[in-house]
């Protein structure tokens, strides 16, 4: 009953996007003895959902997806400590390798795509902006991951999406992982015909598609 | 002598304001990934010749290319010690096309609006960006641009009230020029950190901002539902309209926006029925858009 009660004031304080309070309910689970992986799936991640789908709808923008993201990472960085000692880990869904294309400076999108990925249960390695196809293939070799996720906002640097899909066709790599492309110029059509896996157009629908291509 | 350029949107009159730079640059031979700031230095001939293009296409009213002239966004070029040359040079080069204030000379009665971006950086607490930096960013752009002659200041494509905000409050610490502020509303109506379009009026006139309005954003048929708004928080601003020519999308490997220069002229006679006094295009645009909205301004 008191932690269905706590549980609640935590997605609350993520809803609401204050980092502190969500530290500070966190620090409250912990002395309590509440298990910190049902504090998050419970209590925290509910929070991450309800601003989602606000964001999605246009009834929420970039600094209330940023703000409540913030607490989310504030929670989970209190609660990690104990969730090893517990052994327990957050089930990791996948490794992510996600960047921004060569030429393109847009960071925000991306971002927020990573940020969410991870709230959500991947291991995200965000590798910037201005990312060369060298830079991503590496990237994958050295964390062996299971997506890549692309991000590009100019027409011309769209066509950096495919330059790393070719080398890393090159590399060998492209059919141990499945490639994610978004970004405003981006589209459903564009990404098949430059042999990506998926699209998704926000953070949102980016959550609920890569769940799906790590499934497959 | 000519009137100033407030003095000429007060008598009622439309002004026709330019197109793309980033777009028609790389057309032009800038290379992806290499900021168009840097041509002004390297190649003022190409930025002379895109001002020339718009004008004689019935531009009038240029801004310089100085979108991304912030010192924080030349940084990643490692354009930023050249900062204050660049706004300098640039003002300089728009001015020479426009002709000579002082005697009214040049290409008929062409002002030349020294522009501001933003930043590229979040301000606090979302990002690095403190207010006060911010604002000194700003100041030091607005100097170099005053000193290279522009009419006035043009603050474009903000998303972040509070970055206006310094925007303008930096330009004021720094020059007496007019202070025009445009915001892009990409998102659902708002902009992306969901400033609505009466939200930003009402904040630019109590700042005595005289001229605010849209530019960039989503679709240009967005613009129509923006102006209104715009218009009841703010009664008696001068509402400019410089929209993207469409949406941006990909066919065949080309980048194509989907508004042809004659529905963009359709959109301009709109926008100055809804009261929008200066209008103008943005991405995806060139100086074929400008010449299909002057003709049907002049003959509107
Ligand atoms: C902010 C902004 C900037 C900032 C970027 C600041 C930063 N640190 O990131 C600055 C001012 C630096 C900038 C610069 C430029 N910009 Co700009 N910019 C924008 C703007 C207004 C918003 C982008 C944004 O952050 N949106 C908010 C985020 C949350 O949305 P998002 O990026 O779309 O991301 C979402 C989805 O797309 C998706 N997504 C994104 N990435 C990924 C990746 C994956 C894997 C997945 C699954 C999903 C996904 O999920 C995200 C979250 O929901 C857009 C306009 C617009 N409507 O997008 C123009 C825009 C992208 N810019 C544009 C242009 C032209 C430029 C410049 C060339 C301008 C210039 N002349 O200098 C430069 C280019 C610099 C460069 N080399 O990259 C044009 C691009 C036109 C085109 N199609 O080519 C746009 C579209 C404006 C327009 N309407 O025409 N820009
Ligand atoms: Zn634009």
């Amino acid at each position: 009953m008191a932690n269905e009660r706590l549980f609640e004031e935590m997605t609350k304080a993520v809803i609401a996007g204050l980092p502190d309070k969500a530290r500070e309910l966190a620090n409250e689970a912990l002395h309590a003895g509440i298990d910190p992986l049902a504090a998050i799936e419970q209590g925290f991640k509910p929070g991450m959902d309800v601003v989602g789908e606000g964001f999605a709808r246009g009834e929420l923008f970039i600094p209330d997806l940023m703000m409540s993201s913030k607490a989310m990472q504030e929670a989970i960085a209190v609660l990690e400590p104990e969730m090893m000692k517990r052994k327990q880990h957050l089930q990791t869904l996948g490794k992510v390798v996600i960047g921004t294309v060569q030429g393109d400076i847009h960071e925000i999108g991306k971002t927020l795509v990573a940020t969410m990925l991870a709230a959500n249960g991947f291991e995200v390695h965000d590798l910037g902006v201005d990312v060369s196809p060298q830079q991503f293939v590496n990237a994958v070799r050295e964390v062996n991951a299971d997506v890549v996720g692309l991000s590009a906002l100019l027409t011309t640097t769209m066509l950096n999406q495919e330059a790393v899909i070719l080398t890393l066709k090159e590399a060998g790599l492209r059919d141990q992982l499945k490639v994610i492309i978004g970004g405003v110029p981006a589209s459903p059509e564009w990404a098949k015909e430059i042999g990506a896996d998926a699209y998704a157009e926000n953070a949102t629908e980016a959550v609920e598609v890569v769940k799906g291509l790590v499934q497959a | 002598m000519r009137a100033q350029i407030l003095q000429r949107l007060a008598s009622g009159e439309v002004l026709i304001a330019d197109g793309a730079t980033g777009t028609m640059l790389q057309a032009a031979g800038l290379p992806t990934g290499t900021p168009g700031e840097a041509w002004i230095l390297e190649r003022p001939e190409e930025i002379m010749r895109l001002h020339r293009a718009y004008v004689e296409a019935g531009s009038q009213i240029i801004l310089t290319t100085t979108f991304g002239g912030t010192r924080a966004r030349l940084k990643a070029a490692g354009l930023d010690v050249q900062a204050g040359e660049i706004n300098r040079r640039a003002a300089e080069l728009a001015r020479q096309v426009a002709g000579d204030p002082s005697t009214g000379s040049g290409q008929g009665e062409v002002y030349v609006a020294g522009d501001i971006g933003p930043t590229g950086d979040m301000m606090v607490p979302l990002g690095p960006l403190t207010y006060e930096a911010a604002v000194e960013l700003f100041a030091e752009q607005a100097q170099a641009l005053a000193a290279g002659g522009v009419d006035c200041i043009y603050i474009e494509t903000m998303s972040d009230l509070n970055e206006a905000k310094a925007a303008v409050e930096g330009v004021r610490q720094r020059c007496d020029l007019p202070v025009f502020c445009t915001f892009s509303f990409d998102a659902h109506g708002r902009t992306s950190m969901g400033v609505s379009p009466a939200q930003a009026a009402r904040t630019m006139v109590a700042l005595e901002v005289p001229a605010i309005g849209a530019n960039c954003g989503h679709a240009p048929e967005e613009v129509l539902d923006i102006l209104p708004q715009m218009r009841e928080a703010a009664p008696d601003a001068y509402l400019i309209a410089k929209p993207n020519a469409g949406v941006p999308r990909m066919v065949k490997r080309q980048v194509v926006y989907d508004a042809t220069p004659e529905r963009m002229a359709e959109l301009a006679r709109r926008y100055v029925e809804m009261g929008a006094c200066i209008v103008g295009v943005c991405c995806g645009s060139s100086p074929a858009d400008i010449a299909a909205i002057a003709a049907a301004l002049r003959i509107g």
